[in-house]
């Protein structure tokens, strides 16, 4: 028990250094950091939205590997680290689905468009709510584990498969939208603003996933604790 | 012929056995197909929309929605009086109940779109005399893929509380890859396109149908096994 709370302590601790950082971020880019000549200061909502797409597939990723590993060793440590990195996932995927619209509006002119990338990073994010979903609907921990590992690996399988389709959809059915620049060489002063973002980000999404572990553990003992009294 | 091959039928015949014998769940999915096309039809405006723009994803969406209802039931029969345990007990490797399950999924999922097939050439005034085998084909390689998950997915999804709504949630993001590529071809074959055209869709299709099957024949005992 107290363990876990050192480990929810220490969650929280990164946590707070993440926003100090996020603060740093937010300055630097809008103080700091040149405005794009085309698109003014609406890119300025680059620095946020990308580290969040990064974050989002990070977690995602680390979903599938801990699902995979868990079917195999059978760690509960494992299984816990699977649901906390998805929950913080799908916070971090809901940044960046609603960045992304605030930014193609000006930008593309429409909020929302069946772009590949975008057809598919919503398609995770509904995954991930399932995955979600099914862990809050088993009460059995063991067997909400492996039925979560097992939808953690072919999500993780399936991601391709949405990628090719839609990107196959999307090439012989072009769209008259103007596709999202990219940028091949970022001047070094919006280069530096989104590296560090990035690693508030990732600092954050540390300190998230520790803290929810930390609450997953103290969960569990509070469980074990009912069932024996 | 070898002893999984020949168990793995022996679980499908009893599947399909106990629904011939009942035909509940047979006949009101296919009565629910058969809505679904009619509800479509009052939902386009037949003065702005023609029909064969619509056609194919009516048709998979008809499909899809029937398919659905059918994997439902493929493990809730399973639940009642514990029959899922007698199933584990007997001298069965899980890889022959997985494929035995699948091939009774996948007979009844077949039925219920054989018969929606007809139904929807007779609403829809769809001329298929010289595609219904190629439609066929894609719709057995597009449902092969889906229904294996579904069939995993199902027999989680009834462990579960609020059973009838996890699998839809669970089961409908990996019914977009087949779905769409499904419903690319079915246009294709539609207008009257040389195979060339659907050629790279039905490679998509049946990569998927291999990686799901596999994957879920092995992950199948990890699902049942406690």
């Amino acid at each position: 028990m107290t363990a876990a709370r050192a480990i929810v302590r220490r969650g929280l601790t990164l946590v707070t250094l993440a926003f100090v950082g996020l603060a740093g971020v937010y300055v630097l880019a809008l103080g700091h950091t040149p405005i794009e000549a085309r698109q003014g200061l609406a890119q300025k909502i680059f620095y946020l939205h990308v580290p969040a797409a990064w974050c989002s597939l990070l977690a995602f990723s680390l979903v599938g590997i801990a699902s995979a590993l868990y079917l195999w060793l059978h760690e509960p440590r494992l299984d816990r680290f699977a649901a906390a990195s998805a929950e913080v996932g799908v916070a971090f995927s809901a940044v960046m689905l609603t960045t992304g619209p605030i930014w193609a509006k000006p930008i593309w002119g429409t909020w929302w468009t069946w772009d590949a990338r975008l057809t598919l990073t919503l398609f995770l994010f509904f995954l991930f709510i399932g995955y979600l979903a099914l862990r809050a609907a088993v009460h059995e921990p063991t067997e909400r584990a492996r039925f979560s590992a097992v939808v953690g690996i072919l999500g993780m399988l399936l991601v391709p498969f949405i990628h090719l389709s839609v990107y196959l959809f999307r090439t012989l059915h072009p769209q008259p939208i103007v596709l999202k620049p990219s940028a091949p060489s970022l001047p070094p002063e919006m280069l530096r603003t989104l590296l560090s973002s990035m690693a508030v980000f990732t600092l954050l999404y540390i300190g998230l996933v520790t803290t929810r572990y930390g609450i997953a553990l103290t969960e569990e003992a509070r469980e074990e604790a009912t069932d024996a009294s | 012929m070898p002893e999984a091959f020949r168990l793995a039928l022996a679980v499908a015949a009893k599947d399909i056995r106990a629904e011939l014998r009942s035909r509940t769940a047979l006949l009101s999915a296919i009565v629910f197909a058969a809505l679904v096309l009619v509800v479509f039809n009052f939902a386009r405006d037949p003065t702005a929309l023609a029909v064969v723009d619509l056609a194919p994803s009516v048709l998979w969406v008809t499909f899809a929605l029937a398919a659905m209802l059918a994997l439902n039931r493929a493990f809730t029969v399973e639940r009642e009086n514990s029959a899922l345990d007698g199933l584990l007990l007997a001298p069965l490797p899980r890889g022959a109940l997985f494929a035995g399950k699948l091939l009774a999924n996948l007979a009844f999922v077949c039925t219920v779109e054989a018969i929606t097939l007809p139904l929807f050439v007779l609403f829809f005034n769809v001329d298929l005399t010289d595609t219904w085998l190629g439609i066929a084909g894609v719709t057995l390689l597009a449902t092969i893929g889906f229904v294996a998950v579904g069939t995993v997915f199902s027999a989680m999804a009834v462990r579960t509380r609020f059973a009838e709504l996890m699998l839809p949630v669970l089961l409908l993001p990996f019914m977009v890859p087949p779905l769409i590529g499904a419903v690319q071809v079915t246009s294709r074959l539609l207008a009257g396109r040389p195979l060339s055209e659907m050629l790279g869709w039905l490679r998509l299709l049946a990569l998927y149908d291999v990686v799901f099957v596999t994957l879920c024949a092995m992950a199948f005992s990890a699902v049942v096994d406690e």
